[in-house]
C-alpha cells in the first residue's frame, strides 16, 4: 500500500521500572492530518521521540515507510532523510536572527563553510513563505514577532528542510481563536500538498475540526484509532480518560453585594474606561482576544501596574494599590497565566511553594518560621483541593500539570482572598484535570469568593461563568449572561 | 515600536562624530591627523582584543582571562624566540603568538564544554591561574631583550604634520586584518551565523544539529588567537614585556564591547559595534586629556557613559507602551 507514509508496530519503551509505552501501533497515511490524543503522561511524547529518532524503542518494534523495507528503529539521521520533523511547543527558533535566517538555518549547519549571501537566504525564505501563503517579512527579527507568527516561521523552516511528516506538539496552546483558525487552514493546505501531519492538542474542538483520524493513547497503551467523522468531544474525552466526565453549565444567579467596583478604569495603551462590578460569590468570565487587555487589566487589579485613570472600589471604599503586596493585603489574589515560570518556583518543595504567600503569617508571633505550621497548612490545602502528592517535600516540578495548577491555587487561597483572579487557568492542562479545576473554582464561588475567570476558550467561559464581559482592543464590547446565549454565539462575539 | 532604525552601531557612530566635532571646536589639537593617527595607534591593541571578545559574547559566553592570557603569550613567545630560535621574524612571531594564544583559549573552551562550568567562573579561574603562573615563573621580572624586528616600529603611512609628521604604524593594519577576518566569519559564513544562533538559543541550536563543542572551541580559541596577536602588538609598541602590563584591561574592553551592542545574554553584537565601542571610550578619554581634565576623573566619566548608554538601550522596556499592539486590533 503506497498511501501509508509511516507504519510503526509493536512499539514499547521502558524507563527504569515503568513501561511508558506498551505494544503500541501507529499508522499515518500520506497527506492526512492525524491527531495523537491522550492525557498528560499517556506516552504521546515518548512515541513522538521514538518516531523522530530521539529515543530507541525496545526490541521487537518495526517501522516501515511506504514501500521501503521495515527497520527496527529510526535513527535521527533516518528521521531527517525521511523528512520527519517535529515542531516542539517551544518552537526552537533563534529570537535574535531574522525570519529568513531562521528558515535557512539548517543550511548553515549542513555546510558551515560555504560563503553565504543575505540576498540568497532572503530569496529562499521568501519562496517558502509564498508557498505557504503567510504574511511574514523575511527581514523581521523573530523576537519581534507574536507567538503565532513565530509558529509560521517554524513551519516554514521544516517545509524548507523538505518535511514529509510533521509532528506538531500543542501548536495552538498559546494562540488566539483567529490565529488557531489560520493555523488549521495552513495545516489543511499542507496536507493537500501531500505532507502528513500529526497534531497533538488538548483542545478537542480543534482536533475534531482539522483531523481526519484520531489515535488515542491511555497509560502507554493504544486505545484505538478512530475516524473523526461522527466523533464528539464527550466521546473523545471518555476515550482519553477512560471515565465519564459530566459538567453542566453553571446556573447560579448572582445577588451578592458588590465586592470590587471598577469605574472608568484606564491604563494608557492597554485598556480604556473599563467599568464593571464584581459581586460576592460570582464567577465573572473575562474574555476577548489575546492582547485585548485582559491580562493587563488583571495586572492593574492586582496592583502590579498603576492605572492612569478611573477608580477602584473594594467593598464600597476607594482602593489605591501601590504594589501587589497591597493587593494581597486587601484580599485580592492573582493566579498568573504562565504558571510554570511565574506561578511556581519549580525546583522548590511543594511545601514552600504553597506557603510562600503567607510566610509572614507563619512567622508569627516570634519571627521564626514554624515548620510544623507550614506542613499543616500545606497538608490542609492539598487535601482540600484534592491534589495528588506523595511527599510535600519533593520539588513542585515532580507534579503533573494539573496538580501544579492546584498548588498555584492553594498558594493563593492560603492568603484567604475574597477576590480571586484566574488568568487562563487551564492552558496546557488535560481534559480530566480541567474538569477538576473548574469543580474547585465553582465550589469556591459557592462559598462566597468572588472570582474573575480570564480565558479565551469560549466553551469554558460559557460553562463556568455567571456573567461574561468581552474586551475588545482595550474596551468592554459586550456584557452578557451565559443563560441568555449559546456557546457558539459567545464564540462569535469574541471573534467579531 | 522601533523608531528611527539606526541600530546600535549607527547610534554609536553618530555619537562619536558629534563628540569629535565638539572636541574639534573646543580644542585645536583634537582634529589633527597626528592626534587621530595616535588615537588609532594607541587603541589598536584594545580593538584586537575587542573583536575577539565579541565572538565569545555573541556565542553567549564571557571571558575575562584574555588580557592575562596575552601577557602569558608575550612571555612564552619572547622566551621561545630569544632562547631557542635565535630571534625569528615577524611572520614566525605572529604565527607563534596565535598558536599559543588559541591554545590558552582552548583551555577555557575545554573546561566550559567538558565540565559544563559557567564561562565566567572558568575564566575567573584561568585568569588567576594564568596570572599566578606568570608571576611565579617570571618572578615579576620584565623582559627588555626583544628581537630587533619587534623593537623597531614599522611605519605604514607617513604624512607631514604641523609638528614633525603623523604616522600610522603596523598594529593598525593588523587590527584591520583581524577585524575583517572576524567580520567575515561572523557574517559571511554559515558557521558564523550558527554562532549567533547558538548564542540566541543554545537548545534550539543543539536540536538543529549545531555541534556545541565546535562553537565553544572556536569562540574561545579565536579570542585566544586575537589576544595572542594583541599581546605581540602591545610588546611591539612598548618595546618590552612587563608581566602586569595588560592585567586590568579586561573589564574596560568588556564594557566597550557591551557598549557596542553585544549582550551578556548572547546572540547580539558585531565587529563594527565592538570597534566603535572601543573608539567611543578612547575619544572621550583623549578629549578629556586635551581639555586638561584630571586623569582621576576618566574612570568616573567612563563609568557614567557606560551606565547612561546601557540605560538608553533599555528605554524601550522601561517606558510604558504607547499603543495597543497592531495585531490585537485586527
Amino acid at each position: 500500500m503506497d498511501d501509508i507514509a509511516l507504519r510503526a508496530e509493536r512499539v514499547s519503551k521502558v524507563f527504569g521500572q515503568s513501561r511508558v509505552l506498551d505494544d503500541v501501533s501507529f499508522e499515518l497515511r500520506r497527506g492526512e492530518v492525524l491527531c495523537l490524543a491522550g492525557e498528560n503522561g499517556c506516552g504521546k511524547s515518548t512515541l513522538i521521540k521514538i518516531l523522530n529518532g530521539v529515543y530507541t524503542p525496545e526490541a521487537g518494534a518495526t517501522f516501515s515507510f511506504g514501500n521501503a523495507d521495515a527497520v527496527s528503529r529510526i535513527t535521527p539521521h533516518d528521521a531527517r532523510a525521511l523528512g520527519i520533523h517535529v515542531i516542539w511547543q517551544d518552537l526552537a527558533l533563534f529570537p535574535h536572527l531574522s525570519v529568513a535566517e531562521n528558515i535557512v538555518f539548517d543550511d548553515y549547519v549542513a555546510s558551515p563553510f560555504r560563503p553565504l549571501s543575505r540576498r540568497a537566504a532572503r530569496h529562499q525564505a521568501r519562496e517558502v513563505i509564498e508557498r505557504l501563503g503567510v504574511p511574514l517579512d523575511p527581514d523581521t527579527r523573530v523576537e519581534d514577532l507574536s507567538i503565532a507568527r513565530r509558529q509560521l516561521v517554524a513551519i516554514c523552516r521544516v517545509l524548507r528542510a523538505g518535511a514529509r511528516i510533521v509532528f506538531m506538539d500543542e501548536p495552538t496552546a498559546s494562540l488566539t481563536r483567529n490565529e488557531v483558525q489560520t493555523l488549521l487552514e495552513i495545516t489543511r493546505s499542507l496536507s493537500a500538498q501531500g505532507i502528513s501531519i500529526v497534531f497533538v492538542s488538548h483542545r478537542l474542538s480543534e482536533v475534531l475540526a482539522v483531523c481526519q483520524r484520531v489515535t488515542v493513547l491511555r497509560n502507554g497503551t493504544l486505545v484505538g484509532t478512530y475516524s473523526t467523522e461522527g466523533m464528539t468531544q464527550t466521546r473523545l474525552s471518555q476515550l482519553m480518560t477512560g471515565r465519564e466526565l459530566t459538567l453542566t453549565p453553571r446556573q447560579a444567579a448572582c445577588t451578592g453585594e458588590p465586592v470590587l467596583e471598577l469605574r472608568n478604569l484606564s491604563r494608557t495603551g492597554e485598556f480604556e474606561e473599563v467599568s464593571l462590578t464584581l459581586h460576592r460569590g460570582e464567577i465573572l468570565g473575562l474574555t476577548g482576544l489575546l492582547g485585548a487587555g485582559r491580562t493587563e487589566l488583571a495586572h492593574v487589579l492586582f496592583g502590579m501596574n498603576r492605572p492612569t485613570g478611573g477608580e477602584l472600589l473594594k467593598n464600597g471604599k476607594p482602593l489605591t494599590l501601590r504594589s501587589n503586596r497591597d493587593a494581597i493585603r486587601n484580599g485580592i489574589a492573582y493566579v498568573s497565566e504562565d504558571r510554570l515560570h511565574l506561578g511556581l518556583v519549580q525546583n522548590q518543595s511543594i511545601n514552600m511553594n504553597t506557603a510562600v504567600t503567607v510566610l509572614d503569617e507563619l512567622e508569627k508571633p516570634r519571627g521564626f518560621l514554624s515548620p510544623r505550621r507550614l506542613r499543616e497548612l500545606t497538608a490542609r490545602w492539598i487535601q482540600r483541593l484534592g491534589t495528588k502528592v506523595s511527599d510535600a517535600e519533593l520539588a513542585v516540578s515532580s507534579l503533573s500539570g494539573g496538580n501544579q495548577q492546584r498548588i498555584v491555587l492553594a498558594k493563593w487561597l492560603a492568603t484567604q482572598p475574597d477576590v480571586l483572579i484566574l488568568d487562563c487557568p487551564t492552558v496546557g492542562v488535560d481534559v480530566g484535570a480541567k474538569a477538576g479545576i473548574f469543580e474547585i473554582i465553582r465550589q469556591l464561588a459557592d462559598e462566597g469568593m468572588s472570582i474573575i475567570l480570564i480565558s479565551d476558550e469560549a466553551g469554558e467561559i460559557w460553562m463556568n461563568s455567571d456573567r461574561v464581559v468581552v474586551l475588545k482592543a482595550g474596551r468592554i464590547s459586550r456584557e452578557l449572561t451565559p443563560n441568555a446565549t449559546t456557546e457558539a454565539s459567545l464564540e462569535e462575539i469574541i471573534n467579531a | 515600536m522601533r523608531r528611527l532604525h539606526l541600530g546600535t552601531e549607527g547610534v554609536l557612530a553618530a555619537i562619536i562624530v558629534a563628540l569629535c566635532l565638539v572636541l574639534g571646536v573646543t580644542t585645536d589639537t583634537f582634529l589633527t591627523t597626528q592626534n587621530l593617527f595616535d588615537l588609532l595607534n594607541n587603541q589598536s591593541v584594545n580593538m584586537i582584543f575587542a573583536v575577539g571578545l565579541v565572538v565569545v559574547l555573541i556565542a553567549g559566553g564571557i571571558d575575562i582571562s584574555f588580557a592575562v592570557a596575552a601577557s602569558v603569550v608575550q612571555y612564552v613567545v619572547m622566551t621561545l624566540l630569544m632562547d631557542h630560535m635565535g630571534g625569528g621574524n615577524w611572520w614566525f612571531g605572529i604565527l607563534l603568538s596565535m598558536a599559543v594564544g588559541s591554545l590558552l583559549g582552548l583551555v577555557n573552551a575545554f573546561l566550559i564544554h567538558r565540565f559544563r562550568i559557567v564561562s565566567i567562573i572558568v575564566t575567573i579561574g584561568t585568569f588567576n591561574l594564568y596570572f599566578g603562573l606568570l608571576m611565579v615563573f617570571t618572578g615579576g621580572v620584565s623582559i627588555y631583550d626583544v628581537p630587533d624586528w619587534l623593537y623597531y616600529s614599522v611605519p605604514l603611512i607617513d604624512l607631514p604634520a604641523s609638528r614633525g609628521s603623523a604616522t600610522l604604524y603596523l598594529p593598525v593594519a593588523v587590527m584591520v586584518v583581524m577585524s575583517l577576518a572576524t567580520g567575515f566569519i561572523l557574517t559571511r559564513t554559515g558557521f558564523g551565523r550558527a554562532i549567533y544562533g547558538f548564542g540566541s538559543s543554545p537548545e534550539a541550536a543543539r536540536r538543529s544539529g549545531v555541534r556545541v563543542g565546535v562553537i565553544h572551541a572556536f569562540a574561545y580559541g579565536w579570542l585566544g588567537l586575537c589576544a595572542g596577536v594583541a599581546g605581540l602588538m602591545q610588546a611591539h609598541i612598548v618595546q618590552e614585556v612587563v608581566p602586569n602590563a595588560l592585567i586590568g584591561q579586561e573589564l574596560p574592553i568588556l564594557a566597550a564591547v557591551v557598549l557596542g551592542g553585544a549582550t551578556l545574554g548572547g546572540g547580539r553584537g558585531s565587529v563594527t559595534g565592538a570597534l566603535l565601542g572601543v573608539l567611543l571610550l578612547a575619544v572621550v578619554q583623549n578629549g578629556l586629556n586635551l581639555l586638561g581634565v584630571t586623569p582621576y576623573a576618566f574612570r568616573m566619566i567612563v563609568g557614567f557613559i557606560i551606565l547612561v548608554a546601557i540605560t538608553c538601550s533599555n528605554l524601550d522596556k522601561l517606558l510604558p507602551r504607547r499603543a495597543i499592539p497592531k495585531e490585537a486590533r485586527q
